[in-house]
Parts: C-alpha cells; sequence; structure tokens
C-alpha cells in the first residue's frame, strides 16, 4: 500500500501537488471502502432473505391465500428471476434512493427509517452520555482503589449491570417509578394526546419540540425518555467504567506512573495527565462500540418501553420476511458503525499525536 | 428455556412489588384509549385486509353491504343496503341502498358506489377476494354480474350453486366494506383502483375516520359525525400498540389507557382484584385444532386419528394454562354461531387411545414430529400434547417457529401432525366448513393451499357432497340441521383433532362500557363506547 502511494506521487510529478493529492487519495480510500462494505453488507443480507424459510410472499397474502393469488404476488414481486438478477435491481433503486416498500408498514422503507431510527437515535444518544459522564469516573476511581471498597462497588455494580436482563430491570423501572413513584411517564415517546403536533424535522422529538418552542411537549417526551434511556444506560455504564478501570489498572503499574511519582507530581495530576491520556484511545474505541451497538437498537428495551425504535423494526421485518425493510435497516446499521469508526479515527489523530 | 427464565424474573419482580397501590391517572371523558399489539396489521384497504387487527379496525370505519350490528350481534341486517330482494331461483339478490347516506368525505352513498366497491374487490384480486369469486364472479364478468340498476339498486347474480343465505352472510365480511369512489378514483396512481393510497387512508362511511395508522406505534380515528346511527360518544379512538402485555397492565392500572386487549391469563388474575377495573369475557370464533398429515403412513390411518382424539387431555389444559382463554370445544364451527354444534364427545382415554391404536396395528405406538407456533398457548398445549400421547407409547417431538415458517410448510403438506389455529373468514358456517370439510380436489397439483382438509391430503366423497348440499340448501332450517350432521360426521372422521375455542378477556376501566366484541374478528364495534 505504501509502497503503490509513494509510487504514484512520483508519476504524479511535483511535489507541490502531493498534499491535494493525497487528500484526494484519503476520500478515496475511505469511499471505496465504503462501497464495498456496502456491497458485502447488501450482497449477504439479500442473500441471507432469500434462503430463509420465512416466505415473503406470505408475509403479504397471509397463510390462506389460494396459490392463484400468492403466484400472483410472486411474479409481482420478482421472485421468479434469478437471485443476480433481483439483487441487481435492488441495487438499481438503491443508487436511486430507492429502498422499496415495506410489507409490514404499507410505507416506502426510507420513511419508516426516517420514523424509527430517531427514535433510537435519541435513546441510544442519551444512554451513551450517561455512559460516558458516570461510567469512566467511576471506572477511574476503581482503579485508583484498587482492592478497596470504591473498587468492589464498582466491580459488583459492573457485573450487576452487564449481567441482569435488561426487559427485567425495566419491568421493576416501569413499576418503580411509573406505576408506584409516578415520578417518569410510562411506555410509549409521548402521550397520546401530545401525537402529531409537533412537525418532525429531525425526528427526534426532544429537538423538534424545542425548536418549535412546545416546552409541554419536550419535557413529556424527556420524562418518557429518561426511564429506557437510563435503563440502557446501565449497560453502557457497566461495560465502560469495567473497562476504564481495567486499562488504568495496566497503566497505573507502569514505570512512567512511578516515576511520576517519585518526582513527586500530585497525585491527581499523575492519574489524569499522565495515566489517564494513555487510555483515552482505547476508550474512544470502546465507546464507539458502545454507541454503535445502541444504535442498531435494543429490542427488548423498545418491547418493554413500547419504543418505536429501529430494533424492533429490523426484528419484526425479518421474522417476517419483509426483505427490504431488512434491508433497509441493514444499511443504516452499516451506515452508523461505519461513521462511527470514521469518527473514532479522527478522534485518535487528535488525542493521540503518534496517529497523526 | 428462555422463556421460562424470563416467566421466573417477571414474576419475581412482581412479587417484590406486589401490593404497592397504583396512583390513577385519567385519559380524556371524549377520548377512548385501547393498549393492543397490532403488529399484524399489513394494510387498511377492505379489499385486502385478512388480519385480524386489520379487520377490526376496518369494521369501524367502514359499513358494509350487510351488516352484524353491535346492538345485535347475531342478526344480519341491512348496512348500507336498506333492504334486498332475492329473486325466484335465488340466483340474484337486487339490493336497495339507503337513501340520504354519506361518506366521511361529504360524497352521497350510491349504487354505484356498491357496486364499484364489489368489483374493486374481484378486479384487485387480493387474498380475501375468495370470498366472492367462490359465487362465480371473475375480472371479467363481474361488471355484469354486479350491476347498478338504478341510483339506489344494486343487482348482484351468482353462477354457482349457492344458498342465498351464504351469499348475504358472505356480503356482511370486509370485502363487501363500501368504499368511496369518487375519493378513491382521485388517488388512483397507474390503474391501481386507488389501492396504494387505500393501505393506510380511509374512504367509508362508517362511524369512525381514520386519521392516520403508523405502523408499531399507534391508530388514531375520530368520530364521524354524520353517521347514520347518530356521531359516536367518543370523539376520538387512540389504539396503541403495545407488544408487552405486563406494559399493557401498567398503563391501565395506571389509568394511561381504558382497556388491555391482550393480557396473559396471570395478568388478568392481577388485575381482577382491582377495584377500578373490570374483566369482559367474549367468545372468539378462533379454534385451535391438531391435524395429522393423512399422506403419513401411520397418521393416514382412521383409528389412528381416532386414538389421538383421545390422548388430549381437553380438561386439564383448560383448568390449568389456558385459565379461560380458551375452552374446549371440539366441533369446525365454533360455539355461540348460527348451526354451531356444542357436543364435545372426547376426553382423555389412555386405555381407548391404546386400543385404536392396536387396532391401527400400532400397539407399541409410532414416533412423530409436532409442528406448532412458538406463541402462548400453542407450546404448552404441545407439551401437554407430548406427554398424553406418551402414555399410548407415542414418542414425539415438538419444533417450533414463526408463522412465516410454519405455513409454508402446511401449505406444501410437509409437516406430520401439526397444531395450530383457525378463524372463520366470514359468518356462515360454509366458511369453516369449505376450509375443514370439503377438498374437491387432493391430487398434490392441485395445490388447493388455502383448504385445510387438502393441506393435510384428506377428501371424502361423502363429506363433500354434504358440504355442497350444505351450501345450497335454500331451506334455513333444513341447512342448520345439515351443518350439524356434518360437523358430528367430522368429528369421527377426517384429520382434524379440534380442541379449543378462544375466549378473549378484555380487561378496562369499570367506567368504560359500551365495547362490543363479538363472536368474529371482524365484529368489534367501538362506536357505543361511552365513559
Amino acid at each position: 500500500m505504501a509502497e503503490s502511494a509513494s509510487a504514484r506521487q512520483l508519476a504524479a510529478g511535483p511535489s507541490a501537488s502531493s498534499a491535494p493529492l493525497s487528500i484526494l487519495r484519503a476520500v478515496a480510500g475511505v469511499l471505496s471502502t465504503l462501497l464495498l462494505t456496502f456491497i458485502g453488507l447488501t450482497a449477504i443480507t439479500f442473500v441471507i432473505g432469500r434462503v430463509m424459510p420465512a416466505d415473503p410472499v406470505l408475509a403479504i397474502v397471509g397463510d390462506r391465500a389460494s396459490q392463484a393469488v400468492y403466484d400472483q404476488v410472486y411474479q409481482q414481486m420478482g421472485l421468479d428471476r434469478p437471485i443476480y438478477e433481483q439483487y441487481w435491481r435492488y441495487l438499481g433503486q438503491l443508487v436511486q434512493g430507492d429502498l422499496g416498500t415495506s410489507i409490514m408498514t404499507a410505507q416506502p422503507v426510507m420513511d419508516d427509517i426516517l420514523r424509527f431510527f430517531p427514535a433510537t437515535l435519541e435513546l441510544a444518544t442519551i444512554a451513551t452520555l450517561l455512559g460516558i459522564f458516570l461510567g469512566i469516573p467511576m471506572g477511574v476511581l476503581a482503579a485508583v482503589n484498587h482492592g478497596r471498597w470504591p473498587d468492589h462497588f464498582v466491580r459488583i455494580f459492573g457485573l450487576l449491570g452487564y449481567s441482569v436482563p435488561v426487559f427485567w430491570l425495566g419491568m421493576v423501572g416501569l413499576l418503580i417509578f411509573y406505576a408506584n413513584l409516578g415520578w417518569v411517564a410510562g411506555p410509549g415517546r409521548l402521550d397520546v394526546f401530545y401525537n402529531d403536533i409537533v412537525t418532525p424535522v429531525t425526528g427526534v422529538i426532544l429537538v423538534d419540540a424545542a425548536m418549535d418552542g412546545e416546552w409541554d411537549i419536550f419535557w413529556n417526551a424527556m420524562s418518557h425518555l429518561i426511564l429506557p434511556a437510563s435503563i440502557l444506560g446501565t449497560f453502557a455504564l457497566a461495560y465502560i467504567a469495567r473497562m476504564t478501570r481495567s486499562f488504568m489498572l495496566d497503566q497505573l503499574n507502569q514505570e512512567y506512573v512511578l516515576t511520576a511519582r517519585v518526582k513527586g507530581m500530585s497525585e491527581s495530576r499523575v492519574i489524569w495527565r499522565h495515566a489517564f491520556r494513555n487510555v483515552q484511545v482505547q476508550l474512544i474505541t470502546i465507546i464507539g462500540l458502545t454507541y454503535a451497538s445502541l444504535l442498531e437498537g435494543s429490542v427488548l428495551t423498545e418491547t418493554v418501553f413500547s419504543w418505536p425504535g429501529i430494533g424492533q423494526y429490523i426484528t419484526r421485518s425479518l421474522f417476517n420476511a419483509d426483505m427490504n425493510a431488512v434491508l433497509g435497516g441493514t444499511i443504516v446499521v452499516g451506515v452508523c458503525f461505519v461513521g462511527i469508526n470514521m469518527f473514532s479515527d479522527l478522534l485518535y489523530k487528535l488525542v493521540d499525536p503518534r496517529a497523526r | 428455556m428462555k422463556s421460562a427464565f424470563k416467566r421466573f424474573l417477571l414474576a419475581l419482580a412482581a412479587a417484590a412489588l406486589s401490593g404497592v397501590s397504583v396512583a390513577q391517572a385519567e385519559t380524556p371523558k371524549n377520548t377512548f384509549v385501547m393498549a393492543k399489539d397490532f403488529s399484524d396489521i399489513i394494510t387498511l384497504d377492505p379489499a385486502e385486509v385478512f388480519e385480524l387487527s386489520g379487520g377490526e379496525i376496518i369494521a369501524n370505519i367502514y359499513d358494509r353491504l350487510m351488516m352484524f350490528e353491535p346492538e345485535n350481534l347475531t342478526k344480519l341486517v341491512g348496512g348500507v343496503a336498506e333492504s334486498y330482494e332475492v329473486s325466484g331461483d335465488g340466483k340474484s339478490i337486487t339490493f336497495k341502498i339507503r337513501p340520504d347516506l354519506k361518506f366521511h368525505s361529504g360524497n352521497p352513498v350510491t349504487a354505484e358506489d356498491v357496486a364499484y366497491s364489489l368489483q374493486r374487490v374481484v378486479k384487485l384480486n387480493k387474498t380475501p377476494a375468495f370470498i366472492v369469486t367462490q359465487f362465480g364472479w371473475n375480472k371479467d364478468n363481474v361488471d355484469e354480474l354486479v350491476q347498478v340498476v338504478d341510483d339506489n339498486h344494486v343487482k348482484v347474480t351468482i353462477t354457482e350453486e349457492f344458498s342465498p343465505v351464504l351469499v348475504l352472510n358472505a356480503l356482511s365480511a370486509g370485502i363487501a366494506s363500501i368504499v368511496d369512489k369518487k375519493l378513491v378514483t382521485e388517488h388512483e396512481k397507474d390503474g391501481d383502483m386507488g389501492y396504494e393510497w387505500l393501505k393506510s387512508n380511509s374512504a367509508g362511511s362508517g362511524a369512525f375516520v381514520l386519521k392516520s395508522w403508523k405502523a408499531n406505534e399507534v391508530i388514531t380515528m375520530d368520530a364521524f359525525p354524520g353517521y347514520r346511527h347518530g356521531e359516536p360518544a367518543m370523539k376520538r379512538v387512540i389504539v396503541r400498540h403495545v407488544a408487552e402485555p405486563s406494559a399493557q397492565r401498567l398503563l391501565l392500572e395506571k389509568g394511561d389507557v381504558d382497556m388491555a386487549r391482550n393480557l396473559t391469563p396471570d395478568q388478568i388474575k392481577g388485575v381482577a382484584d382491582n377495584a377500578g377495573i373490570a374483566i369482559d369475557n367474549n367468545p372468539k370464533g378462533t379454534t385451535v385444532y391438531m391435524a395429522a398429515n393423512a399422506s403419513h403412513p401411520i397418521l393416514g390411518k382412521p383409528d389412528v386419528v381416532q386414538a389421538l382424539r383421545y390422548l388430549v387431555d381437553y380438561k386439564g389444559m383448560e383448568d390449568s394454562f389456558l385459565a379461560g382463554q380458551f375452552v374446549t370445544h371440539q366441533a369446525f364451527w365454533p360455539s355461540g354461531l348460527w348451526a354451531a354444534l356444542d357436543d364435545n364427545p372426547y376426553q382423555l382415554d389412555v386405555a381407548k387411545g391404546k386400543e385404536l391404536l392396536a387396532k391401527a396395528g400400532q400397539p407399541d405406538g409410532f414416533s412423530v414430529r409436532i409442528d406448532t407456533l412458538n406463541a402462548a398457548p400453542f407450546m404448552d398445549i404441545a407439551q401437554s400434547v407430548q406427554s398424553t400421547l406418551a402414555k399410548a407409547g407415542i414418542k414425539s417431538e415438538i419444533v417450533t417457529s414463526e408463522g412465516k415458517t410454519l405455513w409454508p410448510m402446511y401449505r406444501a403438506r410437509k409437516h406430520e401432525l401439526i397444531l395450530a389455529r383457525w378463524s372463520p373468514d366470514y359468518v356462515d358456517p360454509h366458511s369453516n366448513a369449505d376450509a375443514f370439510a370439503h377438498n374437491p380436489d387432493n391430487r398434490l397439483e392441485a395445490k388447493l393451499t388455502g383448504v385445510l382438509a387438502w393441506r393435510n391430503a384428506w377428501s371424502d366423497p361423502a363429506i363433500n357432497d354434504l358440504a355442497i348440499r350444505a351450501r345450497n340448501e335454500l331451506d334455513i332450517d333444513k341447512r342448520e340441521q345439515l351443518y350439524l350432521e356434518l360437523q358430528r360426521k367430522m368429528q369421527r372422521t377426517g384429520p382434524f383433532v379440534i380442541m379449543f375455542q378462544q375466549n378473549e378477556q378484555v380487561a378496562r376501566q369499570k367506567n368504560v362500557e359500551g365495547f362490543v366484541s363479538g363472536s368474529n374478528f371482524d365484529l368489534v364495534f367501538y362506536r357505543n363506547v361511552t365513559k
């Protein structure tokens, strides 16, 4: 790779033009990675969708349809064509921004995604923020107090947070904070009476309500959001705290930390300026992964909280052989992963001089 | 395994928090809010709707040509039709359309709309179209056979031998919903008769106007001020999609919904103690049955199927996990409907079962696979059946799957034993006789995939003959006798072990009254609800 790059540079001639060229090359590299990723992603999903035992025609016509009705729809869906032809046709529509129509919702898949994804985005973002702002300090605290009670607390919390089933935590949370204490609103994104008031611009209700100045709706949405976000956040938090702890322990046992202490540096300086700096890169990876996996949607949380998110959408579509919807959902998840990866790469370069 | 663990944890959570009272909220006085799992809806076009939840919703948006009204669910009356007249030979019916009826759009309901609605069903030819195409209607002749006589008269003619009673009953099904021709035509695209548009919009004259259907989220309907029975008391109906029954229970107890439709037996027991909540029992038309593939070398023997009928613990299941949500019913036409047979001749009798197996040449039993849905109560029923079959030496393996995986296999006759459900397509016993009993062509290549008897590779000329005679009989009392006879015969012959009939348990706030949930899936009405 390096060789071919320098070869091209030579061929391009004077080094003056190498800066824009390298940017171009970088962009081309990213684009080709993206393209390959999506071709692979859609191709695999497409094939899986076609070899699954679930029958997409029955998803439309129901199990009682006569054979004539069945055959008619089978042809309309183009299932009588060879699979590569079907795939080619799908790709053709895809480049025009057409993801097809979902069977289950009778709406264009694009519209569905624009409705379901923001719901997940809202939830995942707040959960991840909780994970970052509570999880990292907890992890650091545990590492610094290795073997003492804060450490035990964080470890037990991390273990519980990671192993207690989310639907159970969700139900218990609803029972306590919604049913009994009445501190938060119940399942759903909004009280039904607030539906269809705010004009959906981003689809993220908090943002849309704030933009419209509908503060009642904003707070109502917040009170619906806070519990599921905290539940998901517990998982993000537990994971991030555990990882921070072990990364920090690694660093605190290094000789440079000993040196710094010997030089008489203050403990907080040792921890935050020396040790913590060195775990930042690893943490970015962990946080990126956590966020990306939350953006896939959490089927169980979404089900318990009647949250119309992308996780439920993809799962239900999969069970019903609604392939356009599954492919559309998969592409969104793919975009999230690739996007977050690229963003993480960028952050590496910011925090780690060696990566520049 | 996973679900048992889940149930255990939920029980733990419930136990930990039981006894704590719940503070009540309230929904607005003129709005009816219901929690329901409506994930099955894929369309709201009456020419296509065949899903349980979809059938319920369109019953409240559209008036049909003939109807069973919530005031009396057993009496077929005119809906959009004011009256009708049957010709002497029983082959034509002329409907007089009610004068001064209006669609939601303000357009008048005319004979033209009625003819268009029926023709549209035949021309689009979606799954439920068979309900009317069985009369001999097809794309090419329907314009002649369904004819506008004048502004308020429509004449329909059938070319097959069918009892006019059956025709009238069939014209009370969802496909006989009358759509607003003018409005639908405005939204027509590439000659699709408004199909794409009507999937998620409405053009009816029923009690409610569809405001929006958001899949997986919410359905909103507003009262129609010009409804022929007067504007409903509830100005707005909101159906919230809540997939998790425990969440439905919490919403109900908290007062955020007026009604919960999908509570489990445990939850029904739980809310029964709540003074503010009432529970209604509504017998439904859905039956649960086990079927044996007659092309299987052992299951094809009539004595083996007869043995199976004695190897099911009907009462044991009814008294335990079915807990009021399903009751024993052993005939193919559900109890509570006209011409239903309420005899339940079978109960668990292992000795009798063994005797029959010996008679069939299988004294030591055999091994068999039971396919079923991966949902309640099918998995529990399958396990119970597995254990009682084992008592007679029949070793069975249970395989559970999603419907979309199970049905293709069933339709291709690739099952051995299958545990499944069925609900009538319209309120006439022919609907079920045509599925369970009548199989005119048993060849594999005939592909009568919608017919249960065909799926089980079973056909009997005498039974076929009886089913046809019952279908065609003009005299209503004789017709009823024929159906009773057919059901009795099917209890002793054929591939089916019919077990249970569904009993829907609906939990509602005590002050919410007038919700009507009839025996068929599309006989659920919101218009009389008050609170």
